[in-house]
């Protein structure tokens, strides 16, 4: 319950903050809601002896209209993404997956960008955001990059952000008019999924990714394919864990998991054909 | 004399609200860790990682060394401090075998969570950073994780022991000798069933705290613990370290919910007190959750196979039962009884011939003990019976309601001595059965089931049901000689009148979340008629009340309630010879009603309670030899258990795609006898039921096969939220018990004890239609969707 | 590291170690013993608080973080001598037992309304996900939640 010793600087920009890291190297971590890093920190199963709070950075919260995608700042809060008139209007699809992210204090907390920094498969924004075709702008010592949501996830926990760069923005493309279906199989509403799924459809294009069916999120570009092959979305959804290697865990074989996948690909798809 | 206005006894069966409420909802109550405590060093324990292993070395250097750290200590350097091992008060059987346990390891660790050093700091923080700087080196020994190989004892937990096998316990009833044997032999149908009671973790909210303080030079010590025994607290710490009795106070605070794991002796305890006494200052210790779901015991573990013989009617003939009893590394208090609680309950609500054959073996494994949660040992027992009544219903092919109407004890028949040997007071559940298929709409859901269950669809309905008697009022002290528990079972309450008529009740129960204080205060109201805002109710401390025997299995009410009533009779009997003597009149020609003492006849002639309390108090004017003051002591023991039941019902539908269970509707009709504030009843049983809701649905420790636990934290182990449960119907039949003066029965438990049966045999009941007859609890949507896929490839 | 919290509107200015957890900092530096601590993991929701108005689990935010912002525990929920009106709705709806989880249920629950004033049931029971009790049954807390939001 009482995390080991650890130093703290608050970042007051994002360049500070990456010239702080750059200082303290490999044992900073940056700290923004804190509520991926601190449960880990108070059961000492991580140690960082360099918290650099990049929680106040005001503004790095917002969510504008910019054109073709909503940009998103990384230190917006899962509560501001759900409750979102821009979001609800233009990516729909986000602002309910984030109205499912763990409990409504978590939710007060966490950030987007923290979430996918921390790059937890289980988690629900990294696989929607996949789906959805972000892009997330990161900011380091040699200035700002884009990185594709696809390109992003490299393994378990890990990510191709650098140690000393920051997410700074999410941009995630307007659906238009798309229809999408999110599906969160749990067993508390306040846990993890076991398996989720987020989809979109619009015409011929579609979108679906999975959260928790392997070390990073997964596009199930299988599904998407068979989609615009004409497959009805019974025979697509068949194809749901073509792209995954999930897990044994305490909920959850990997059989049910890939079972799970294809009954929640399917659902999803449903909801996407109505909404 | 003025007239009084006689206040009418209509104080029980109201919904008083409770008094306890303001302190907890504004945060004025103190739980032990909120208690300040100047000058008390912070006690951490370094726990074992490995489940079964030796000690070769424990280096403590670095962690001593730490600025604010005062002392480590391992096992063998406090052996000296205890006067004999942590203690089990119930060797159920006289061969009984028990391992030697201390409060830290010496030299063997036998579980992952076991004791292994100390650490006294001047600060929390302190002391949780010198944990990790302890080094221990370990010999890995081959761990004992599952019961039914814990019985081959190819592994042996205690070397010393020789075997991983406790103790057998055997309850043979046969009208005739080999009756059993010759019902099954002639049974129409019979059943036999396999059940596992997966363990459970009781994660009460607030995790366990201790902190002794000393008087070094008085010599007496003071423990505030979060437990649910202060009395037996201080015997046992008396015996364990060696102090004498009457120099030990343990106070339990505001303490956060028990459900039976507050009720032992843990080591944390000891610890606290030995090294509060070692180094002469207060040490105080406050458990992590992830330490309390290795370090407080857990709940059921059992193996059960039981039997059941039918005529062609469906009538039961004999029922054989067979158990493993899972203790864990060690015997705690009261460990190897709690599978025998439940060895009288396995005839469930049924007129069935003395025809019974039970045996329980407990055996050790390198776990975490176990021992009494929310019902202890009955929910395992109702939860057997009843599903083994639906198998039996299956197995004939008739509705299960049905079959159970066929084999009810009728309520002509009570008092009704049940093949166990036991007699039921009384019951009606026929009543309550009928109530509860009423409110659930019985019939219409099974006309439902026949459109809804067709073989193409996903979603199907089950019903379930379970009638149940919980065993309560823990307990006749004979009945618990018989079974060589190591003390009684009565409970003590002091009644006193102070001068100005406002009244102190002293109970022995000790509670923490029973909400005790209004409801025996509604007792002494009734039977005084003095209001019940001007009763005061004092407990859970030893210096004010130093008799009780505290609270668990449901006995606060039948037993410490009617204490409390006991006494107001004696402190009324005192107060009526001050009556006479000052309304210069026999005793035999007064009556007392709404706290006034009239002459039969003559209503105007009376002296109110509230005057006799001063006459008292300043004895100016007693009858010869008459000892001034009104205060009574009484201590109750029950004759006999008391015997709440009733009826649940679930309905629910399960999506056979993924294998998720929604509940739809949860009747339960409860009759716990006579209720004193119906609105705590309710609140017991809604509480009860969603615990065993949990069993059925959520909750469950996991092991790997090296014996850690995979659940250690409430992120893991799936204590469910209000997003995760059903709102609940309920209701109640009263049929008072005849054997104690308030007609009451106990409540705590019978919902636990009712409702997981209920929710399994709704299960099965919405899957029997793809050929599932059979599945462990908790029926997870992954349980649910093995066990379609194994009976669809079997089919 | 020096910080400045108002809790329950008092500013009060403070020392602590950055790890010191905020839950920390109202229990031992403020004596604010009111506000329990249930879990390791954020999962039981009972050490909620308000910070600047909205409910946050003070068992996972570091007291440096808190530093400039307002606190409301359950300690300053009274005024005038008078319980807030969802205390008052726990008690008379027998939404609490032991009490343990009580603080936390109860502020997640004004939470809760402020941001939802007419919730439905499942709103209800939704909106406390967050927070566990092993008594209650959750059936009476909801119950409080509901009449608290009709009053």
């Amino acid at each position: 319950m009482i995390p080991a010793a650890f130093e703290y600087k608050r970042a007051s920009s994002a360049a500070e903050a990456i010239s702080l890291v750059s200082q303290y190297g490999d044992e900073a971590k940056f700290l923004a809601g804190g509520h991926s890093l601190l449960p880990l920190m108070k059961l000492r199963l991580a140690q960082p002896t360099m918290l650099i709070d990049i929680g106040r950075i005001s503004d790095l919260s917002y969510i504008k209209d910019a054109g073709d995608h909503i940009a998103i700042g990384a230190l917006t809060r899962h509560m501001d993404i759900e409750k979102s008139a821009l979001l609800k209007t233009h990516v729909p699809l986000l602002a309910h997956a984030a109205s499912h992210v763990g409990d409504a204090q978590v939710r007060h907390r966490g950030t987007i960008g923290g979430s996918l920094a921390h790059a937890d498969s289980a988690s629900d924004l990294p696989a929607t955001t996949l789906a959805l075709g972000a892009t997330y702008v990161a900011q380091g010592p040699k200035g700002e990059r884009t990185i594709a949501a696809k390109d992003f996830y490299k393994g378990f926990l890990e990510s191709s952000l650098n140690a000393d760069e920051i997410l700074t923005e999410i941009r995630v493309p307007k659906m238009t008019g798309a229809g999408w279906g999110f599906q969160k199989f749990n067993r508390r509403a306040q846990d993890w999924a076991i398996v989720g799924v987020a989809a979109w459809r619009n015409n011929g294009s579609s979108g679906v990714a999975l959260v928790n069916m392997g070390s990073t999120p997964i596009l199930a570009t299988s599904v998407s394919t068979a989609l615009t092959g004409g497959a009805s979305i019974s025979e697509a959804a068949e194809l749901a864990a073509k792209e995954a290697a999930p897990q044994d865990d305490l909920n959850a074989s990997r059989e049910y998991r890939i079972h799970l996948a294809k009954v929640l690909v399917r659902r999803a798809l449903e909801d996407a054909s109505k909404k | 004399m003025t007239m009084t206005e006689v206040r009418p006894n209509t104080v029980i069966g109201t919904r008083l609200l409770r008094r306890e409420d303001p302190a907890l909802l504004t945060g004025e109550a103190k739980f032990t860790n909120d208690l300040n405590i100047p000058g008390a060093l912070h006690l951490a324990v370094l726990r074992s990682p490995h489940a079964h292993a030796k000690i070769k070395s424990i280096n403590t250097k670095a962690a001593t060394a730490l600025p604010g750290v005062v002392a480590v200590y391992t096992g063998a350097d406090l052996k000296s401090m205890w006067a004999g091992p942590m203690p089990c008060a119930w060797p159920v059987t006289a061969d009984m075998k028990a391992p030697q346990h201390f409060p830290l390891a010496i030299d063997t660790v036998n579980y992952v969570g076991d004791g292994v050093a100390a650490i006294l700091a001047t600060s929390e923080t302190a002391s949780r950073d010198a944990l990790d700087l302890i080094e221990v080196e370990y010999e890995v020994l081959k761990p004992v994780v599952d019961l039914e190989e814990a019985m081959t004892d190819n592994v042996i937990v205690h070397d010393e022991l020789g075997t991983n096998k406790s103790y057998t316990w055997n309850l043979k009833i046969e009208a005739t000798e080999g009756c059993v044997e010759e019902a099954f032999a002639n049974a129409a149908f019979t059943v036999s069933e396999r059940y596992v009671q997966q363990r459970l973790l009781p994660m009460a909210m607030e995790t366990r705290a201790v902190a002794a303080v000393p008087q070094p030079f008085g010599g007496d010590i003071t423990i505030y613990s979060s437990t649910q025994i202060p009395h037996i607290l201080k015997v046992m710490t008396a015996l364990t370290i060696g102090i004498p009795e009457h120099q030990v106070r343990v106070i339990a605070p505001s303490v956060g919910g028990g459900f039976g794991s507050k009720l032992n002796v843990y080591a944390e305890e000891l610890l606290c007190v030995g090294l509060a006494r070692k180094h002469n200052v207060p040490v105080r210790w406050v458990e992590e959750r992830s330490e309390n779901a290795q370090a407080t015991i857990h709940g059921r573990g059992q193996v059960q196979y039981i039997e059941l013989a039918a005529d062609k009617n469906g009538k039961l003939t004999a029922v054989r039962v067979r158990i493993i009893g899972d203790m864990g590394a060690y015997l705690q208090l009261v460990t190897p009884g709690i599978p025998l609680l439940g060895a009288f309950l396995y005839a469930g609500v049924y007129d069935i011939p003395h025809a019974y054959d039970f045996s329980c073996t407990g055996v050790f494994t390198t776990l975490t003990p176990t021992d009494a949660y929310r019902g202890a040992g009955r929910p395992e027992a109702t939860y057997a019976i009843e599903t083994a009544m639906d198998a039996l219903a299956r197995k004939m092919g008739i509705d299960p309601f049905d079959l159970r109407k066929r084999n009810f004890i009728q309520k002509e028949q009570f008092p009704y001595t049940a093949f166990s040997g036991l007699t039921y007071d009384s019951g009606n559940h026929l009543a309550a059965a009928e109530k509860a298929a009423d409110m659930a709409d019985y019939a219409a859901v099974r006309s439902r089931q026949a459109i809804q269950n067709v073989p193409s669809a996903t979603k199907r309905l089950g019903i379930g049901m379970t009638s149940y008697f919980e065993m309560c009022g823990l307990a006749p002290s004979r009945v618990l000689a018989s079974l060589n528990y190591g003390a009684g079972g009565w409970e003590a309450a002091t009644v006193r009148i102070l001068p100005t008529a406002k009244v102190q009740v002293v109970t022995g129960t000790s509670p923490h979340g029973q909400g005790h204080e209004t409801s025996w205060a509604m007792i002494a109201s009734e039977k005084l008629g003095i209001p019940a805002e001007d009763i005061d109710v004092l407990h859970s401390d030893t210096a004010i009340a130093p008799l009780g025997l505290d609270t668990y299995g449901s006995r606060s009410l039948p037993v410490g309630g009617v204490a409390i009533a006991g006494a107001c009779d004696k402190v009324i009997d005192k107060a009526k010879l001050i009556a006479a003597h000052q309304l210069e009149c026999s005793a035999e020609d007064l009556e007392f009603a709404g706290g006034v003492f009239s002459v039969k006849g003559s209503p105007d002639r009376n002296m109110p309670l509230a005057a006799i309390a001063f006459q008292a108090f300043t004895a100016h004017n007693l009858p010869d030899g008459l000892e001034p003051n009104l205060e009574a002591q009484y201590t109750y023991d029950p004759p006999n258990f008391s015997w709440p039941f009733g009826t649940h019902i679930c309905v629910l539908e399960i999506d056979i795609e993924t294998g998720q269970v929604e509940i739809l509707k949860y009747v339960a009709v409860d009759d716990c006898g006579v209720q004193i504030n119906p609105l705590i009843v309710e609140g017991q049983v809604h509480g009860g039921i969603i615990q065993g809701l949990a069993q059925a649905l959520f909750e469950e420790a996991i092991y790997d096969e090296d014996g850690n636990l995979k659940t250690s934290t409430l992120a893991e182990y799936l204590v469910p939220a209000a997003s995760d449960v059903p709102s609940l119907t309920t209701d109640f039949t009263v049929t008072p018990s005849p054997t104690n003066q308030l007609g009451v029965k106990g409540i705590g438990e019978a919902g636990t004890i009712g409702a997981a049966s209920t929710v399994m045999n709704a299960v099965i009941d919405a899957l029997s239609g793809l050929g599932v007859t059979h599945m462990d609890m908790p029926a997870s949507p992954h349980h649910v969707w093995l066990a379609i896929k194994a009976a669809s490839s079997a089919s | 590291m020096k910080i400045n919290i108002t809790v329950n509107g008092t500013s009060h200015d403070g020392e602590v170690e950055p790890r010191t957890l905020l839950v920390h900092y109202l229990r031992e530096h403020l004596a604010l013993t009111g506000t329990n601590i249930g879990c390791d993991t954020s999962s039981c929701g009972a050490c909620t608080v308000h910070l600047n108005g909205e409910s946050v689990k003070s068992c996972t935010i570091l007291a440096v973080q808190a530093d400039g912002t307002k606190i409301v525990t359950i300690e300053g929920l009274s005024k005038d001598g008078e319980m807030h009106p969802m205390q008052q709705a726990f008690m008379e709806n027998h939404g609490l037992q032991c009490g343990y989880c009580t603080p936390g249920m109860v502020m997640a629950a004004i939470g809760l309304l402020n941001e939802n004033p007419n919730p439905t049931e499942s709103d209800v029971r939704q909106g406390l996900e967050g927070n566990l009790c092993r008594c209650t049954g959750y059936h009476n807390i909801v119950k409080s939640v509901l009449a608290a939001a009709n009053k």
